[in-house]
């Protein structure tokens, strides 16, 4: 049992694509794909995120990763108004980048680790740098 | 008003989104990223289609369905912020058949909440907040002052000039704050639709007593305060 974890993008192949990319890293941890609207177009869908959200939770809470803009809006209103109440509070939307944040979130969800934890270190991939000019 | 007025409320808002589609789309391409219009006007066709499926269906299911329609079929941020609004107010209606204006108001009231709860935005972000705080408030001080039809006419000319004053603001939500002062000099696009929705509202609410007018139905003093 770990920490579940949704990617919610405006392109569902983003979504897909980031959802491979951190389950590579870690087996057993569920990681759900919300990405893209109904039809298939770009943009976001606050019920398929609910969905997601119930498909990766396995009692030990859920990070949501969104990219931006009405990702997070769709997402917080997911949280808000459609997922069961009794799960509400163990859903967050993580303070993090989506693919980084959520790979980094992959590799701790699967040691195991409390909801804060993956969190935690969810946010600090925020701050990875990449460039060698500083 | 009842759940008739609700769905003339609809469908009137629907013509308006329709006929000002291409407007509401070039605001947002000057500021967003050019679909407010062309998505609005989808989420609106598909509240008619779930409407005509929900004969007999009380005011505040309607304007849940209407919610939860746009929250599917729109996939931008006005799927969830509009979705919220309409929900919220289904839900302060709850089963009742029939409101009056003081209800109207707190319907109203529940809208700007869950928007603001969702979107975190205040007055002065350049957002649709920047027209549904000044509709809301104007119907409030319409209502104790005068008619119910005073207070939505009040309430539609302070949306649209909410609407107006935000050309000069820098956005600070949504995709406009991504271009800074650049945003500045435009009107915002969620902001129009809003008050188009508050126009919308005053020609139900006037096409209503006509009708009522029309068919010689006493509207008596009473029914333009409180229920």
């Amino acid at each position: 049992m770990s920490v579940g974890l949704v990617v919610v993008s405006h392109s569902a192949k983003v979504a897909e694509g980031v959802v491979e990319m951190a389950a590579q890293m870690a087996a057993g941890v569920r990681i759900e794909a919300a990405g893209g609207t109904d039809e298939g177009g770009i943009g976001t869908d606050a019920t398929l995120i609910a969905e997601a959200i119930a498909a990766a939770d396995s009692g030990d809470g859920v990070l949501v990763f969104a990219d931006l803009g009405s990702a997070v809006l769709s997402a917080q209103l997911a949280i808000d108004e459609l997922v069961d109440e009794q799960r509400r509070g163990s859903v967050r939307i993580a303070d993090a980048p989506l693919v980084e944040g959520a790979v980094i979130a992959a590799i701790q969800a699967s040691t195991g680790s409390s909801l804060d934890e993956v969190a935690e270190a969810a946010r600090g991939a925020a701050t990875m740098g990449k460039s060698k000019q500083r | 008003m009842d759940a008739a007025c609700v769905r003339r409320w609809l469908e009137v808002a629907a013509a308006r989104i329709e006929s000002e589609r291409h407007y509401l789309t070039h605001l947002d391409a000057a500021i967003g990223d050019a679909d407010h219009g062309i998505n609005m006007h989808r989420g609106f066709t598909a509240v008619l289609a779930r409407l005509s499926t929900l004969d007999g269906a009380g005011p505040g299911e309607l304007l849940t369905s209407a919610g939860r329609t746009f929250v599917s079929i729109v996939g931008g941020a006005a799927g969830p912020l509009y979705g919220t609004a309409f929900v919220q107010a289904g839900q302060a209606l709850g089963s009742d058949g029939a409101f009056g204006p003081r209800r109207l108001l707190e319907i109203i009231r529940a809208s700007l909440q869950g928007v603001q709860r969702v979107g975190a935005a205040v007055v002065g972000d350049k957002t649709m907040v920047d027209a549904l705080a000044p509709g809301l408030a104007a119907f409030e001080v319409g209502l104790r002052h005068g008619s119910f039809e005073s207070a939505v006419r009040e309430a539609r000319a302070a949306a649209m000039e909410g609407a107006r004053n935000t050309i000069p603001l820098q956005a600070r939500k949504g995709r406009a704050s991504y271009l800074g002062p650049r945003s500045v000099g435009h009107q915002d696009p969620g902001a129009t639709s809003t008050a188009l929705l508050f126009a919308a509202l005053e020609d139900a609410v006037l096409a209503q007593r006509a009708q009522r007018l029309a068919a010689d139905q006493p509207i008596s003093l009473g029914e333009m305060h409180d229920r």
